[in-house]
């Protein structure tokens, strides 16, 4: 039985982490308000753009002259845009996302050729190259509180590797925040842009200016990204609902064993004292 | 006279909103001013200033706006782009920063290399953030 000093040390150590763990909670609830309050931000902007995109897309549809990016051609080579933390502490958050990944490119792919990865976050970053993943690039410090400028360079690529054939799909993978303790693994198809066509268009009759080809040339790249930034947003707020979640449990348990480990301590101290007691009467009963 | 309800929406959120009397904006086929039950049209914009008249001609507010486009239904005005800035939110310093160390870049590449075309970019950028702010200087002495 471990002696009332090993307790006591391990329960100042044990709240000594659960204060850490706490702290940790509350910046993570903190900004993941704030990740909340630009999602929103941004969806006013996604939303129209996704409305004109649609609204041209599919009037433009009968015409031959059909934008590259609506196009889905052969596939021979699939891009994952793959979004992970810099930093663990966070459940399963990056583990869910790695290792779906891995299972659907063991299901998909035979060889190298055909899929390259692009990757966000440091823990997604060391995990491909580890195992030696087509990494076609990576960015890794993307701030907690995300602009549009940080993730443009990236987008940019992404959708510049499309347009220049480098690939012919681009996947997005990364976790959907449904709400504070739940969070969902989406993958979906950024390019081509396919999911237009299933849009409710509203009809109205716009004339562009100069012609439909050069809007739809100007405005797709646009909605790419955009999309790529939504998502990454999305996962920024994801990123931070499940470590405020991990963060919780750990000063839950934190909670608990300070709880058992008290509990110990008080009955070592009453062994002790009781010890003492037997130990003088045992003491006076001798001298008698 | 009529008004139309107009907004500017980037990915950061709805920077401008309310009713104005006309807007004037650059297209890439040219400038378009654009006044109440305008025909429904769409057009990408460049890298310019836009103005946004109210119904009392004396007030005008300006927006540098980086791109994007210009949605116009019969009810409303919308303007779309990854960046565009109120001029009173325009942060000069950075601007100036920004237009120099592009000017720097200009400086040492040539028009056929990798980097002039972006460069040149953010000086078309950081140059309409310094006009559009000194605008409003200009509106603040008369």
């Amino acid at each position: 039985m471990p002696s009332m000093r090993d307790i006591k040390e391990k329960i100042a150590s044990t709240k000594k982490m659960r204060k850490i763990t706490k702290a940790m909670q509350m910046v993570s609830a903190a900004k993941l308000n704030h990740a909340q309050s630009s999602a929103q931000a941004y969806s006013a902007y996604a939303t129209k753009l996704r409305e004109v995109v649609a609204s041209i897309a599919g009037t433009a549809k009968g015409s031959s002259a059909k934008h590259p990016m609506l196009q889905s051609r052969p596939v021979k080579k699939t891009a994952y845009l793959v979004v992970t933390a810099d930093r663990g502490l966070a459940g399963a958050y990056n583990n869910n996302i790695l290792k779906y990944t891995h299972e659907l490119i063991q299901q998909k792919h035979q060889s190298k050729d055909e899929y390259t990865i692009i990757v966000t976050g440091k823990v997604g970053l060391n995990y491909f190259t580890k195992r030696g993943y087509p990494v076609a690039f990576s960015k890794i410090g993307l701030p907690d509180e995300l602009s549009f400028d940080d993730v443009i360079g990236i987008a940019k690529d992404a959708v510049a590797l499309f347009s220049d054939k480098k690939i012919d799909e681009l996947h997005l993978i990364y976790n959907h925040l449904i709400n504070a303790i739940s969070q969902s693994l989406v993958n979906t198809q950024v390019l081509p842009l396919t999911d237009l066509e299933k849009e409710p268009v509203k009809k109205a009759n716009y004339s562009y200016e100069p012609d439909e080809d050069e809007v739809l040339a100007a405005l797709l790249p646009l909605y790419a990204e955009g999309q790529i930034y939504g998502a990454l947003l999305d996962a920024k707020a994801a990123e931070h609902a499940a470590r405020m979640t991990a963060m919780r449990n750990s000063t839950d348990n934190a909670s608990e064993i300070i709880d058992h480990l008290s509990l110990s301590f008080n009955r070592a101290r009453q062994a002790a004292i009781t010890q003492e007691i037997t130990e003088i009467v045992g003491g006076a009963a001798a001298l008698e | 006279m009529s008004t139309v309800h107009t907004d500017i929406v980037t990915p950061a959120g709805k920077i401008y909103e309310g009713d104005v009397h006309m807007v004037c904006v650059r297209s890439t086929s040219g400038e378009m001013g654009i006044l109440p039950h305008h025909m429904p049209i769409v057009a990408p914009l460049e890298i310019a200033l836009v103005r946004l008249k109210h119904e009392n001609e004396e007030v005008v507010d300006y927006a540098a706006v980086h791109g994007g486009f210009i949605q116009v239904s019969p009810d409303r005005i919308s303007i779309l782009s990854e960046a565009a800035e109120m001029k009173d939110q325009i942060d000069v310093e950075r601007a100036q920063i920004a237009r120099d160390e592009a000017q720097k870049a200009l400086g040492t590449l040539h028009k056929s290399s990798e980097g002039y075309a972006q460069a040149m970019l953010k000086l078309k950028r950081a140059e309409l953030r310094l006009n559009t702010a000194a605008i409003k200087e200009k509106v603040q002495e008369s």
